[in-house]
């Protein structure tokens, strides 16, 4: 397991116990985010990934064992601060009907402020500049509401980013998109991530994970069972434990990545292939 | 992606010395235009009674400059009726916009939350069991009614605490509670000897009759506070539209906040009640309206109280000027409530077909 409280991780957790009610998700579990690169979070469903997520963001409390950020414990910290360090996109916001754009992203600005600062100038650039990031600037007197989804999660994208943090935690930030906007919305995090970002986030799509991650954690059943670049970590006895899937992992012709090819039991031709090498 | 944005003019801040605000212009003129209109009302209704007394007399006497005789109608007969009517209106109002925004649903509303039926449900209790006169003194029956429903209120919240409220439970279990209320109040009044049933009705309806000083006084106080505390912690309320998890995100302890603010939206209801009777429909309706005034995309808590004020006093002195014998304010707040209740579930059922 790698090494924690060092340099490469602002976040990280040790021994975390997560659970609901009477059912254990995450079992002794120890993590280290690596600083400035893109970390995905893959495993089947019910793998307990949304739920470590959850937990490194403090929306879930463990009952046994501590989340690190920056050095410190997570739970010990005020809830402003956190705010103010690591900003968050759950995987299902709700936007009041008839809100615009703008006022949404400003939002993004509450940690920084209070009751007799509302609206200070910072605020005003910070929230032009992440319109601008994100590319929804011209649509910022519209309502949320009139969106396309991949428009939407820009927006909910650009919120995150007004609350001026350098570590983004994304939960699955392409669900329900068709596979052009999910494209555009990673490419969005790609960007970011680029820009000096930190990003962690669960994703579904195999594929899009491989290609856009610098570092995969892979679960399975409230365990991480293995953890590294996708070159190194995906292979087609992993997915087969993994995620029972038979597949064949071959050189991506668009990138320097792998890509995952899955083998159904249907419109198979070429059946000599078809056992993992 | 673009450098050097030309930044568009999307919020501008107003500035007080170390004070900053969004500045919203039209907010800040929807809720100007309210809050005279409530004024105006309010010395209308001063105004109008047995022998009316003109609108400028009323001003100069409430500024301490009147003759001794308008003072003695404004301050001692008129205003105590008039000024339980703007509390009963601000407190409904703004009970009903943080219901429906911790609920995040237009039809929640303190009705729903029990602390109306709850009230009724005692009020009837004493008036039909007390024997009338001797508990039912108009005093006596108000602090009754106030206890009854706050106590249903506090019921209400405590079952639907479950590490944290969820909106459709607490809906849920609203409905439920105030379902059992007015079982009760029906059965009561069933049992009870016809003229306990009478002065039970008339209360029931919600009335602004009979006030005096000590209960405006009460009134104003317990609402001075509750409308501080309101406007502090709503502020911590703005992220927590966008969901639980957004607004934890965004550093709101959002258990919290809303355990404060609904406790607030409970008491707000109870004086309220304990003023006016359970006028019915002004806490769901005014927020609702407020929200289309100022052009929000959720309830607007002062707003949302001065229509409550407007539409409460408003319908008071329609009822005892344009409407023939007297009618309780109760049944004109649900002659302009009732409809646009209907209003509002034809409009989400077409746009849901849409």
């Amino acid at each position: 397991m790698t090494a924690l409280r060092n340099d490469a991780a602002r976040l990280g957790a040790e021994g975390v116990t997560v659970g609901y009610a009477d059912r254990v998700v995450l079992d002794n579990l120890d993590v280290a985010i690596p600083t400035g690169v893109i970390t995905t979070v893959i495993g089947p469903n019910g793998c307990g990934k949304s739920t470590l997520l959850r937990t490194l963001s403090r929306l879930l409390k463990p009952r046994q064992g501590t989340v690190l950020l920056d050095g410190g414990d997570i739970a010990r910290l005020k809830t402003k601060d956190v705010a103010k360090r690591m900003g968050l996109l759950p995987q299902t916001p709700i936007a009041p009907e008839g809100l615009t754009v703008a006022d949404l992203v400003a939002r993004g600005r509450h940690p920084h402020q209070s009751w007799v600062r509302q609206w200070s100038s910072d605020d005003a650039d910070v929230v032009a500049k992440a319109l601008h990031m994100t590319g929804v600037a011209d649509l910022a007197h519209r309502p949320v509401d009139s969106l396309s989804g991949g428009q939407r999660q820009r927006v909910w994208i650009s919120m995150t980013l007004a609350q001026g943090t350098d570590l983004l935690l994304l939960d699955e930030p392409t669900t329900y998109l068709d596979l052009a906007h999910a494209i555009d919305v990673i490419d969005l995090v790609d960007d970011l991530h680029e820009g000096g970002c930190t990003i962690v986030m669960v994703l579904h799509d195999l594929n899009l994970a491989v290609r856009y991650s610098d570092n995969l954690i892979v679960m399975k059943s409230g365990s991480i069972v293995a953890q590294g670049h996708p070159s190194q970590v995906i292979t087609s006895e992993l997915l087969l434990d993994t995620f029972g899937l038979q597949a064949k992992v071959i050189d991506d012709p668009v990138s320097e990545r792998p890509l995952i090819v899955p083998i159904g039991r249907t419109h198979v031709v070429s059946k000599s292939d078809q056992e993992p090498s | 992606m673009t450098t050097a944005p030309e930044a568009p003019e999307l919020h501008r801040g107003v500035r007080v010395g170390g004070w900053s605000w969004v500045w919203r212009p039209w907010t800040v003129l929807v809720t100007v235009v309210l809050a005279a209109l409530t004024f105006l009302i309010f010395c209308v209704s001063i105004a109008v009674g047995d022998f009316t007394i003109e609108l400028p007399a009323v001003f100069r006497t409430l500024i301490g400059q009147g003759e001794r005789v308008d003072e003695f109608v404004v301050m001692d007969l008129r205003m105590p009726r008039a000024l339980i009517g703007v509390i009963a209106g601000v407190a409904l109002g703004i009970s009903g916009a943080l219901t429906q925004s911790i609920a995040r649903n237009a039809l929640a509303s303190p009705d729903v939350l029990g602390i109306t039926g709850g009230a009724s449900a005692t009020a009837v209790f004493v008036v039909t069991a007390g024997g009338g006169s001797a508990i039912g003194s108009a005093f006596g029956l108000s602090t009754a009614a106030l206890t009854g429903g706050l106590l249903t209120g506090l019921l209400v919240y405590f079952m639907a605490w479950k590490k944290g409220i969820d909106g459709f439970r607490l809906i849920l279990i609203g409905v439920s509670v105030s379902a059992v209320m007015q079982a009760l109040t029906t059965w009561l009044l069933v049992l009870a000897d016809i003229r306990d049933v009478a002065r039970a009705q008339r209360w029931l309806v919600g009335s602004l009759d009979s006030r005096s000083w000590t209960e405006v006084w009460a009134s104003v106080w317990i609402m001075a506070v509750l409308v501080v505390v309101v406007l502090v912690v709503a502020f911590q309320m703005q992220p927590m539209h966008f969901g639980d998890d957004v607004a934890a995100g965004l550093g709101v302890r959002y258990s919290a906040v809303r355990a404060v603010l609904l406790l607030c939206a409970v008491l707000l209801a109870g004086v309220a009640v304990s003023a006016a009777g359970p006028v019915p429909f002004v806490a769901l309706v005014a927020p609702q309206i407020a929200m289309r005034l100022v052009r929000s995309p959720v309830p607007p808590v002062i707003a949302s109280g001065l229509f409550g004020a407007v539409l409460l006093i408003g319908s008071d002195l329609i009822a005892r000027t344009v409407l023939p014998n007297d009618l309780p304010v109760g049944v004109v707040t649900a002659i302009i409530g009732g409809p646009f209740l209907l209003y509002l579930l034809v409009r989400s059922n077409l746009r849901r077909a849409a």
